[in-house]
């Protein structure tokens, strides 16, 4: 049976604290924006989550290429943890961004390309572990999700880049913002030391949740090959 | 002079359903663990039992 590995235990507790100060500086330290009040806190929360979402769909897209080259199944649950954590990570932006847009843009959600992209983003990696599921060989199933991640991954850059390339009215926090964007507002030093942390914090967060899905991958690997010895 | 728009009870919102969604996840995870290792241990008394009749 495997023990959980005392730096493990390590980055659970940093990560509670990093996220305790990230949220201290979000919601008390940063200053209160003028024109849209005490919403525009949750952009701190709303990057990070966006930042190692769209960082996570990357590495799943590298591990699924790595799989293909090596064979090595290691890397298919290296791929499928990142797929997860980031899927939960880029829902609670999209929800976070669809609260903002509330007063902000006077609507829960618009077809914008920004959130469109967003949108399909995350269907598409929901669609993953649904067609995943269906698949019993392993091998195949691997196979399978390299290449959907490895195509899936493009829609992280396009994501990005989206509101730096065409007309969109959601703002720009680094960059040039297209000049339908509303809601954008510029940042004081307090503020950027609040978006660094939140940054810095999520990525933290992240690595423990990946190294607690990758723990939880080999037990299912474990159990997967015991229930082929027993019915055979 | 302007005052500040009362927008808090959309920013309450937003944090708990990060803190929320987080948590969920991390029960999950943890609910999993649990159970896995349950199946393991059943899965590992059955080998043996198996191994034991052949």
């Amino acid at each position: 049976m495997q023990t959980k590995p005392i730096a493990l235990t390590i980055l659970d507790v940093v990560s509670i604290i990093v996220l305790g100060i990230s949220t201290y500086l979000a919601l008390v330290f940063a200053p209160t924006e003028a024109v849209m009040g005490d919403v525009q806190r949750v952009f701190y929360f709303h990057i990070g989550t966006a930042w190692v979402g769209l960082l996570g769909f990357v590495i799943a897209a590298v591990a699924g290429i790595a799989y293909l080259i090596t064979k090595d199944m290691r890397w298919d649950r290296f791929e499928v943890a990142a797929v997860e954590v980031s899927t939960v990570f880029f829902f609670i932006t999209i929800v976070l961004g669809s609260i903002w847009a509330r007063p902000a843009w006077n609507t829960w959600w618009t077809w914008d390309p920004r959130l469109t992209t967003a949108a399909v983003t995350e269907l598409i990696y929901i669609a993953y572990f649904m067609l995943r599921q269906g698949l019993e060989d392993p091998e195949k199933r691997a196979r399978f999700g390299a290449v959907y991640t490895l195509l899936g991954g493009l829609s992280a850059p396009i994501t990005f880049m989206v509101i730096r390339l065409f007309r969109t009215i959601h703002p720009v926090v680094i960059g040039n913002a297209s000049a339908e964007a509303q809601g954008g507002f510029s940042m004081t030093t307090d503020m950027r030391t609040a978006f660094f942390f939140a940054l810095f914090a999520f990525t933290v967060v992240f690595i423990d949740m990946i190294w607690h899905r990758l723990r939880l991958g080999a037990l299912e690997e474990k159990v997967e090959q015991l229930k082929l010895n027993v019915s055979l | 002079m302007e005052t500040i728009p009362d927008t808090s009870g959309y920013m309450i919102a937003g944090y708990a359903i990060s803190f929320l969604t987080m948590g969920i996840y991390a029960a999950s995870m943890y609910i999993r663990h649990i159970n896995l290792k349950r199946d393991l241990e059943t899965l590992e008394s059955l080998e043996k039992e198996t191994k034991k009749k052949k």
